[in-house]
């Protein structure tokens, strides 16, 4: 399988203070496919998410060694800005978190940030972000009532439209359906599939069904470790390491 | 019989307790309203004068001892307005950026520091202010701008901007504080610098918040009594610039309460002057929740 590298990290070591929370993590994500982190609760799985759009800065006594190269650039060199890392590194997290805005604003917000002013272009961004995170048909006649009056699942999809309103390379999924109702989380997995046409997704999950029915890459994290990487079908049907498969098959975590 | 007994003592005794007590502060609160509409209608019910009379005009002579005068109280409305409204102007820009300084920049330590230190100034009583302003601003004030006396609208402004801010900035920073984290990870993710997250997430949200402390400010302004009248000159005439010495309402109700016999006209103008202050609260208060509730709904 030929395919391009979006991101690639080599040697990757992160410190909480004394704590380290990921230990020599070497993987190479490709381009638009969408790869799946699992691993018991606090096996680094997040952290590795954090590192890669540098939000890792925003922790306090927070270190990270090695190397990350976002389409070849060593993105945590010292000419790198981490604002406009984040621009081209969107993430959507675990809980929906709209602003206390108009859905309009909401969409706009990351756009205005980045110098983006002008009404009609503004409103073509909305409309096509809404659109690619399948919410413009539900919202398109109240654009400027508060995002808050959305549901949950409607909350959810406006973090993402938000996130690809800056049109990011890749996005990163901090376990996105976590606090969501089954109906709900099915619509934002139909969505994360088409995106991946566009768009290159690294999704953390704890849902093992989820990983299998949309990630065409998983990874494998355990006590800061990248136990393995691999083919999402063979990882799930012929896992190499022994503590993959006993994680799989459910003996522990 | 003991178990019966025991249900009534974990389940409705609490309850009764809470609802009692609650109950008794609006009738004290109904109570205060009435005996204020009631004691404050005298002015113009039992003397005749005219409401018109005492909002508009300045003439200034309430009589005492069953005599009539005249009871136009407007300077001391325009007094106490002015002198608030100054003193919220001041005080609302310093205390929002202070505000946002403790919530958002100050490095934990200091930030809780600073916290602890207005809780200090927001409870050092308003005679203390007063004092300092009379001992201190009123003196130099005259100094800066050659004049005679330094009582004026300005010194009052002042002493009551400095009592205010640290109400305003209390209030403010608890508010930018109780915002969700979440706003915070959200903005950075979409590439945003510290300071437009402050300004466009963090304040937007902190808004009702916000205008909550400053209604509180401007009610503590508009009602202080004792620091005003020890800076503000207590003249009756309107203050013809910032530097003149005029009067308020508060002022002049502590000035002559003691002063003034039950049922006197003096006595009954200065009661109607007690339901006016809480009007105008009451107004206040009515209109910071129209905007805050505006606030949320955009």
């Amino acid at each position: 399988m030929e395919t391009e590298t979006c991101v690639q990290t080599s040697a990757l070591n992160l410190y909480y203070s004394d704590f380290q929370a990921l230990r020599s993590v070497s993987l190479a994500i490709p381009r638009k496919h969408i790869t799946a982190l699992i691993g018991p609760s606090g096996c680094g799985k997040s952290s590795f998410l954090k590192v890669l759009n540098r939000m890792t800065d925003l922790i306090d006594h927070c270190r990270v060694e090695g190397q990350v190269l976002l389409a070849d650039e060593d993105i945590y060199a010292a000419a790198v800005d981490p604002i406009m890392l984040r621009k081209r590194v969107g993430m959507v997290f675990q809980k929906p978190n709209p602003f206390p805005m108009s859905i309009y604003d909401n969409i706009a917000y990351g756009p205005r940030l980045h110098g983006q002013k002008g009404k009609h272009q503004l409103d073509e961004i909305v409309e096509k972000s809404l659109a690619a995170a399948a919410l413009w048909e539900e919202t398109k006649d109240r654009l400027k009532k508060s995002a808050l009056s959305l549901s949950g699942g409607q909350q959810q999809r406006l973090s993402i439209a938000r996130a690809l309103a800056v049109e990011p390379e890749l996005l990163l999924m901090d376990e996105p359906t976590s606090a969501l109702d089954p109906i709900s989380t099915g619509k934002i997995e139909e969505l994360v599939f088409e995106l991946k046409r566009s768009y290159t997704i690294i999704i953390v999950t704890h849902n093992m069904q989820q990983a299998v029915r949309i990630s065409d890459m998983t990874g494998f994290f355990l006590l800061g470790e990248l136990v393995e990487f691999a083919n999402t079908n063979n990882m799930f049907t012929a896992p190499q390491d022994k503590r993959t498969e006993d994680y799989i098959t459910g003996r522990f975590g | 019989m003991a178990s019966r007994l025991r249900k009534w003592q974990t389940e409705y005794l609490g309850r009764t307790l809470v609802t009692a007590f609650g109950l008794f502060v609006v009738v004290l609160t109904l109570g205060i309203l009435g005996f204020l509409g009631y004691k404050g209608s005298a002015t113009f019910i039992d003397y005749g004068h005219s409401l018109t009379e005492f909002l508009i005009s300045s003439k200034w002579s309430p009589g005492e001892a069953g005599q009539s005068g005249s009871i136009g109280s407007a300077v001391f409305i325009i007094g106490s307005l002015e002198v608030s409204s100054l003193a919220l102007l001041l005080a609302t820009p310093l205390s929002l950026a202070m505000a946002i300084f403790i919530a958002e920049v100050a490095p934990q330590r200091l930030s809780t520091t600073l916290r602890s230190v207005l809780e200090i100034f927001v409870g050092i009583p308003s005679v203390v202010y007063g004092w300092i302003g009379l001992a201190v601003l009123v003196p130099f004030i005259a100094d800066l701008f050659h004049l005679n006396f330094g009582f004026s609208v300005l010194s009052a402004a002042l002493v009551l901007a400095l009592m205010i801010c640290p109400t305003i900035t209390s209030v403010a920073t608890d508010s930018l504080a109780a915002t969700p984290n979440e706003y915070r990870e959200a903005s950075y993710a979409l590439g945003s610098t510290r300071w437009q997250m402050i300004w466009h997430v963090k304040l937007r949200a902190a808004i009702p918040g916000i205008l909550t402390g400053v209604v509180l400010g401007l009610a503590r302004a508009f009602g202080e009594a004792l620091a005003v009248a020890m800076v503000i000159g207590q003249s009756n005439r309107f203050a013809s610039s910032l530097l003149a010495p005029t009067n308020t309402l508060t002022a002049v109700i502590t000035a002559n309460m003691g002063n003034t016999t039950t049922g006197s006209e003096y006595n009954d103008v200065l009661w109607s002057m007690a339901a006016l202050l809480l009007a105008i609260s009451l107004l206040f208060i009515l209109l910071i929740r129209v905007i805050s509730r505006r606030g949320q709904a955009s």
